[in-house]
This record gives C-alpha cells, structure tokens and sequence, in this order.
C-alpha cells in the first residue's frame, strides 16, 4: 500500500506535519544553541502556530478524510483547530514575561506547547478511536510538564503531579470504555460504531459511559472536575491562561464529535448523562465559586460552569446544539484569554497579585483596565449585549428546541447564581477604596486584551460572519 | 417619509456623547468634569430635540409601527428590527425629555468621577430607548438586560451607604426574573421561526405555550414593574441611588416592566393574559393597598416615596390586564404621568438632601418658612401623587380604574381605597417635611431653591398641569394602537369562549 492511494494522502495532514516538523526544529536549535535561545525559540513557536493556521484555512475545502478513516478535516475541525491555535498562540504571547525571568528560561516550555497543540489538531480530527487516545495522550503528556513547568514551586511541582495522577487515571478509563466499545461493535471508527451501534446494548453503554468520563475529565466537568481548582491554582498563571482555552477547545471538539458521530442510534443514552453532567457542572461551578479568594481558582470554577454551560448544546444533540457548542467555546476563549491577561497584568513591584481583594479600586488606579475586566466579567455571566450572552443563547436555544426544558430551567437560574460572584469582583473593582497603584502593563498584554476585549464588547455589531463559519462547521457533522 | 434612521440615531447618539466624554473629558480635574457635564447635557438635549421630530412626523391614526428600520443581524428571523407605535413613542419621548434634567440635578450633587458617571447615564439612555423602540425579542432582551450594567455601577459607585447590598439585590432579582424571560422567548422563535415581534403579534400561539410563556414573561415584567411580592429590592435600591439615578429608576425603568406586558404578555399571549388576570388583579390590589400602608410608617423621605411607586404601579398593571380600551389607555398615560410625578419627587427630595445630607423626615419640618419656593412646587407633586383631579396623576388614576370597573367590581372597591391611602402617606410627608414652625436650628439657615433647581422642575411642574387638565396630547398619541391591541385581545378572547360554548 503506497502513501499515495486514496486512503492515505498526506495533504490533509500537511498542517499538523509542518507543525511536528517544525517543533523538532526548534527543539534542536534550543537543544544545541543553549537557555538563551528562550526568546528565540517562543517567536519562531508563535509563528509556526501561525503558520499552521494560514496552511489548514489553505486546505481544499470539503471533507478530506485519510488513513482510512481516522483523520478527518471537515468544516468542524477547521473552526475548532483555528480557535485551538489561537488559544495556544495567545498563550505563548502571554508567557513572554513568565519566560524573561533569568530562572525560568526554558525553551521547552515554547516546544512543550506546540507538541501539546500538536496533539489537539489529532484529536480535533480524530475520526476513530485510536487516533482520539494519541492525540489525548500527546495533548495531556505535555501539558503535564507544562504544569510543573515552575520546577522550584511546590504549588507547581504539585500541580503537575496531580494532574498527571488524575490524568492518567482518566486516561486508563478512556481505554477502558474504547476497548468495551471496540469488543462490542467490532471496529474503532466512529462511523462504523454509528453502523454497529443502533440498539443500546448493555456493553455498549459500559463503554460509552467510561469514554464518556475520560472525556469528563478532560474538559473538567462534574463529577471529574477535582484537578481543576489545585492545578489551575498551582501552575503558573500563563499555563493556567493555557489549560484554559486550547486544551478545553480540543476536548470539547471530540467530545462533540464522538458522541454526536458515533453514537448517533444511541442518544437519548447519553443525552441523559449529559443532562447529569451539565447540571452538576454549571451548579458546582457556581456555588463553589462563591467563597473563593484566590482569582485564578475562582477562574477553575468558572471554567468547570462554561463546560456545563457548553455541554447543555452538545446535550442537546442536534445540529443547533453542535452549533451553540461551537459558539460557546469560540466566544468562551476569547473571554477566559482576555481575563487572563488582566490576571498576568496583575503586579505591583514586581510581585503578581492572585487576591481577589488585590482588585479593591482598580477602576481609579488603572480604569481602562478596569473597565475590560468588567466587561469580560459581565459577559462571563452572560449579560447582554457583550459576547457572553451570545453563548449562552446558542447553547439554550438548542435546548429549548430539544425540549430539554428542565436543563434550561437550571442551567439559567445558575447562570444567576454565577453573576453573583462575577459581580463580587467587579463590586471590589468599581465600589471599594483602592489599595495601591500596579505595575505598568506589559505591551503584550494590552494587544492580547485589546483584541479580546474589543472582540467581547463590540461582537453584538456584526456577529453574522463567526454565525455563518459556526453553522457551517456544525453542519458538517451530520 | 423619513429618509435617515432617525429612530437609531435617536438610540444611539446618547452612546456616541459617551464616546465624546471619554476622549475629551478624561484627567478627573475640575475642568474634565465640567466638560463633561457640558458634553452630556447638549447631547441629552439634542436627542430630545430630534426625539422631538418623531412626534411630529408621527400619524397618530395609523396603529402600526412607524419609523421602521430593518437590518440583517443575528441569523434568519432574528433581525435588527427598530420601530415605534402609539404604545412606544410617548415612553421614548418620556426617556429623552427626563434625561437632560437628570444631567442638570446631577451637576452640582456628583463631584467623584463625574466623566464616568455621565458616560454611565449616557450609554443607560441608549439602552432604555432601544428597549421602548425594538421589534425584535433578542433585541429587546439586548437593550432591557444591557440597562443593568450602567444601573448596577451608578447606585453600586455614587450610591449612599449600603450601595453594595442594593446595588446586588437591583441586579440579581432583575436578572434571575430575566433569563426565565430569555427561555421564553426562545420557545416562541421556535413557535413561530422568528424573533421578529410585528410578526408574533400576528402568530397564534398554542394555548400551553402562551401559559408557560405569560408565566416566564412574568416573572420578568413583574420583578420590573415591580409588583408585590417581588417588589423588595426597589426601595433598596432607590434608598441608595444618587438622585439622578432614583429619578431614572422611577420615571423608566420601572417602565419596562408595564411597556412589556403591554407589547408581549397581553397581544401575545391573549388567552393566558385572560386566564391569569384574576392573579394580576390580586396582586395589583395587595400591591395597592399593602405598600400604601408600609409607605405610611417610613421615616425615609426616598423610601416613603418608593413603597408609593409601587403602588401607583398596581394601577398600571390592573389597567393593563383590564383588556380594555380605558384601562389600557389608562396604564399607558398613568406610566407617562408617574414618570413625571415620581421623578419630580425625587428631584425634590436630592434638592433638600443635597444642603441637609440627610432624607430622614424626622430631621425636617416648617421648609415653608424658608423655602416658599420650594414648598409650593413639592405641593403640586404631592397632589399630583395623590391623584388630585387637575393634576396628571388624577387621569390615570381615574382611567385605569375607570377600565377595570368594567371587568371587575371588587378590585375597583379594593383599589379606590388605595387612592385614600395614597392621599393619607402623601399629605402626611408634606406636613411632617413642609408645615408646622421651624424649630430645628440646622434648617435655620436652608435657602430656597436655585435657578437651576428651578430650571428642573418648573416645566415638569406645568407637564403635570397640562396633562391633568388636557391629557389629549398623550391619549391622542397612543390611542389607535391602543385600540387595535383591545380590539386583537377581545377577538382571541371571545373566539375562546365562543368554541368553548360549542363543545
């Protein structure tokens, strides 16, 4: 069998083997030329990441599929790989301070990032289950160094292992459920499960439940959500600015796709643990949110809400619930990057501020910073007319048509559980005395939140184009 | 017919005065803040200048919506859809003309961060009028909700003491009605494949949608209005707001709650507005009656008249769910008179807090000995609040239960003693505040009102005569669209029951 046969072009994999490639490269030029080539290494990563992006919206258009079926590039992957690569490239843009101190000049970090985004672009195009566990595997091995990436932290060397611990854990359960799924219907594709798997059989539903929370894990839904508060909390702040976009963007991506691909005969199956999960995710996320001090655990929570949030669309099983998953996550990066980058901009003399009540007075002694966060709070909760709303009216208005009204009941009513701890920052920000004056901004920082920021406030005045793109690519599934 | 969007330029020039302010009004020194008072006011005042063109190319006979703007927006059916009729305009007109004397009251009373405040109360005009001039749901729910963030930020950074606690309650109760409101509205654009409102207003809704529906939007329009029981938060919030921002409060905002059952619950939702009523009934009159009496034992001024919103809004909702053409009318022009009255009110109450710093009734009494002025404009309102006949509150009073006579007789009974109760806690203020000899040695030296204090509230003190002795202008205005509404509810109704008499 040649490389050439119709089974298996390489054309479709032409981004993610320029990508790998290139990784190496810059492997050997760090590995060869030294620590100092830190900064070198993250400006050449950025721009390979840019590069892999113009080479998948260069691919043909249609549904390119190869190596028999394991590797798909459709509509769908091509949104989701566009948004995973900006969350990775905003990220390495943010880390250029984290990485300019003299201890912390690790070229790997750029490198340990692009394996990791590597590994998204696999799972976002994963069409069986072998091709889901590698890219998994490749996404999570990464991001499990990356986390302890601060080697002389305890909280960072502690959140590594947790993770990986936790990781792995899940990992085991994944493979679990596929080879359950595997012995059952006989194949690993997902459209030859879709084949196979017409009738809920007991095997079945064993395998799909531990796939299923495998994939819980990752995307740090309840009840698989623990890691998500201590490694948030722990790892550096441009890792957690990380952990929060592209990784959530890849695992939303195959969660979406397995499900909705592979077990189509099956829904109302998983429809109900999704309901489960969704529900208990935006609960959880909201309450536990509530008491929290620390700005980046308060983040974790709110991540482990906007995963319940996102999954009441996938829930819902539909074209316009792939379509609000699609919306959620796109609108979801751009707020949690935003955000982040107002965390890392965070520091007065030099020390990085994590409190909440390191906030007090903000909007007198920084108002323009104050006034992004505010906003990119407001839309976190979900208030018209910023970005946030948009989301979540994706996500419910495919749940509306599915007549999953109960998810919809509570998933808005936590939705106003949420504001409530959304405002107590933004009430600490505008309404308390302030404590001192921060550190100027890094240059980075302000493009970073300039471009989320701006894309959160004014993404009502013409949201049809990114619309269109997100009903193109939830098409493409069905 | 209008060749430019005068309908969004009205919307959205308050938003572009804020731009205005940001650029040219920034440092927070003495002269930022006068440039942005100066900013805000010309661009308040332009747009009621042009708001004022609305009214005079407006055909008061024609009953559907005028100056109509449409746009391509979200996704098919859910569209940028603009426009206004006779139900709509006089509360965007309301909006713009209250809007200058907020900035004016304003000017003196708020020295911190005076660019932003203004910018707060600039982009709140923008949202308040898309929200009586949108024909689209989302929109709507984009301007009614939006409205939250700059109010949440007045009365959490300009408010008094407990701004935090009112500043919260203000934005969760609002909330937590809304998004069971926003769930409600996506069932209907599945209902009907579209969001856009002139085409629902036409869409026959199945009878168990239109409960669900009515009930969602409800739990919004109520928690809005408000209505007892959900009520609470606005003497809160009112207590704690600067002037300016219990003036907006109690002449708009309020509003929203009355202009959406008004444009969704009662033609949308016929049926159930029919089978709910004897629920809206009920709580009008506890509203009524209840908060008449809580207002009677305050001893804040702001309070006092806050509890007295609300049960000025119990004629508007039992008006409205009247469903007929003296109980519409009558809820249409008792909100355009309360906007007046109750803002006047609350003008006059920052006019004495701002030199006494305090709006407790007890540290009041004998203002008629200083304050001739004052005294006799405060009278006109008070007497406008009672519902005294040649004031405007008397015709809106006397329409709306004129209405529900028709419908109910035990709720007329209930309500009219509501008009008594009001008389008792209004003239009781007057008295405590304004009558009896000046004793009190820190009101010794109080002077009577400014030129600007008088710049304000002259002219709503002849709007309130005017329309309490020649309301035509406003029930001229509404009235076509008013009937069409009557007339659509009375067929869906009547057809219900003659079906139900076939069976």
């Amino acid at each position: 069998m040649s490389f050439s046969s119709a089974g298996y072009q390489l054309q479709p994999v032409l981004p993610e083997l320029v990508l790998a490639v290139g990784s190496m490269v810059l492997l050997m030029i760090g590995a060869y030329r030294g620590q100092g080539t830190t900064r070198l290494v993250t400006t050449l990563a950025t721009l390979l990441l840019i590069l892999t992006g113009v080479l998948i919206l260069m691919l043909p258009s249609g549904k390119l599929v190869t190596f028999g079926g394991s590797f798909i590039v459709d509509d769908f992957a091509r949104f989701l790989k566009i948004l995973a690569l900006i969350g990775s490239a905003a990220t390495l843009i943010l880390s250029t301070e984290f990485l300019s101190d003299p201890s912390r000049r690790i070229f790997e970090y750029s490198i340990l990032v692009l394996l990791s985004t590597l590994g998204m672009m696999v799972l976002i195009s994963a069409g069986d289950l072998i091709a889901l566990y590698l890219g998994l595997e490749l996404m999570s091995l990464a991001l499990y160094v990356v986390a302890a990436s601060h080697r002389d932290n305890a909280k960072s060397t502690e959140a590594g292992l947790k993770y990986f611990v936790l990781g792995a854990l899940s990992s085991g359960m994944l493979l679990y459920g596929a080879s359950l799924i595997y012995g059952f219907t006989g194949t690993v594709n997902f459209a030859g499960i879709a084949a196979a798997a017409t009738t809920a059989t007991p095997g079945i539903i064993f395998g799909l439940v531990f796939l299923l929370a495998g994939l819980c894990f990752k995307v740090s839904a309840v009840p698989f959500h623990m890691w998500t508060p201590d490694v948030y909390e722990g790892a550096p702040t441009p890792v957690t600015a990380f952990f929060a976009s592209a990784p959530k963007v890849a695992a939303m991506a195959v969660f979406t796709r397995a499900t909705l691909t592979a077990f189509p005969g099956i829904v109302p199956q998983w429809q109900q643990i999704l309901v489960f999960v969704s529900i208990a995710s935006m609960a959880l996320g909201s309450f536990a949110a509530i008491g929290q001090k620390n700005i980046k655990r308060l983040m974790a929570y709110s991540s482990i809400g906007h995963m319940g949030f996102a999954l009441v669309g996938l829930a819902a099983g539909t074209v316009e619930g792939a379509q609000g998953v699609l919306m959620y996550v796109a609108i979801y990066v751009a707020m949690t990057l935003g955000s982040f980058a107002i965390i890392l901009a965070m520091k007065r003399d030099g020390q990085a501020l994590e409190q909440i009540s390191d906030f007090a007075g903000l909007s007198r002694t920084n108002p323009l910073l104050a006034f992004f966060f505010a906003m990119l709070l407001f839309s976190l909760a979900g208030i018209p007319p910023l970005a946030g709303f948009f989301a979540k009216w994706y996500v419910f208005v495919a749940a509306i048509k599915a007549n999953l009204f109960t998810l919809a009941v509570i998933g808005v009513l936590t939705s106003v559980v949420g504001a409530y701890y959304y405002l107590a920052i933004i009430k600490t920000m505008y309404f308390d005395e302030p404590v001192g004056k921060l550190d100027p901004v890094r240059i980075e920082l302000r493009g970073v939140l300039a471009v989320a920021g701006l894309f959160n406030i004014f993404f009502f005045a013409y949201p049809g184009p990114l619309v269109s793109v997100a009903t193109a690519a939830a098409k493409s599934l069905f | 017919m209008t060749t430019w969007p005068i309908l969004s330029v009205v919307t959205f020039l308050p938003a572009l005065g804020a731009i205005l302010v940001y650029l040219l009004a920034r440092g927070g020194d003495e002269a930022a803040n006068r440039n942005a008072r100066w900013i805000s006011l010309w661009t308040t005042l332009i747009t009621f200048l042009i708001s004022l063109i609305l009214v005079v190319r407006f055909d008061p006979a024609n009953a559907d919506f005028q100056f109509v703007e449409k746009a391509s927006w979200l996704a098919t059916g859910i569209n940028y859809h603009m426009g206004v009729d006779g139900i709509s305009l006089p509360l965007v007109i309301l909006t713009t003309a209250v809007m200058p004397f907020c900035i004016i009251a304003s000017w003196k009373s708020v020295t911190q961060r005076v660019s932003e405040y203004m910018m707060a109360f600039l982009i709140l005009e923008t949202l308040m009028v898309g929200t009586f001039s949108a024909l689209d749901l989302v929109l709507f729910y984009l301007f009614f909700e939006g409205g939250l963030i700059p109010m949440f930020l007045i009365i959490g950074v300009w408010g008094g003491p407990r701004r935090v606690y009112a500043s919260f309650k203000f934005f969760l109760y609002t909330l937590l009605g809304s998004v069971l409101m926003l769930l409600a509205i996506m069932a209907l654009y599945w209902n009907a494949g579209t969001t856009d409102i002139p085409t629902l207003l036409h869409t026959a809704v199945p009878h168990s949608l239109q409960k669900w529906a009515w009930l969602a939007f409800f739990a919004s329009f109520a928690v809005k209005m408000p209505m007892w029981p959900v009520h609470t938060w606005l003497p809160d919030a009112h207590v704690e707001a600067p002037t300016a921002g219990s003036v907006i409060l109690a002449a708009i905002l309020l509003k929203m709650g009355g202009y959406g059952f008004l444009r969704f619950s009662l033609p949308m939702f016929p049926l159930a507005s029919h089978d709910f009523a004897p629920l809206i009934f009920t709580l009008s009159v506890i509203a009524i009656i209840y908060t008449s009496l809580v207002a009677l034992m305050q001893d804040d001024m702001k309070k006092l008249i806050a509890y007295s919103s609300v049960a000025h809004m119990g004629f508007v909702t039992m008006g409205i769910f009247a469903g007929t053409m003296q109980g519409v009318a009558g809820g249409v022009f008792q909100m355009i008179s309360h906007g007046i009255v109750s803002g006047a009110l609350f003008l006059c109450v920052g006019i004495v807090y701002d030199r006494m710093h305090t709006r407790e009734i007890a540290a009041y009494g004998g203002l008629v000995n200083r304050m001739p002025l004052y005294a006799l404009v405060f009278m006109v309102f008070t007497m406008a609040n009672v519902g005294l006949p040649g004031t405007s509150g008397f015709i809106g009073e006397f329409m709306t239960l004129l209405g529900t006579f028709k419908v109910s007789l035990p709720t007329t009974v209930f309500a009219t003693t509501g008009v008594i109760l009001s008389a008792a806690y209004a003239l009781w203020l007057y008295r405590k505040v304004v009558f009896g000899a000046l004793v009190k040695p820190s009101l010794m030296s109080i002077k009577d009102l400014t030129a600007r204090e008088c710049l304000i509230l002259f002219p709503l003190v002849a709007l309130t005569i005017l329309f309490g002795v020649y309301p035509k202008p406003v029930l001229d205005m509404s009235e076509a669209s008013v009937q069409q509404l009557v007339n659509n509810y009375n067929t869906a109704v009547t057809a219900v029951k003659a079906a139900a008499l076939l069976q």
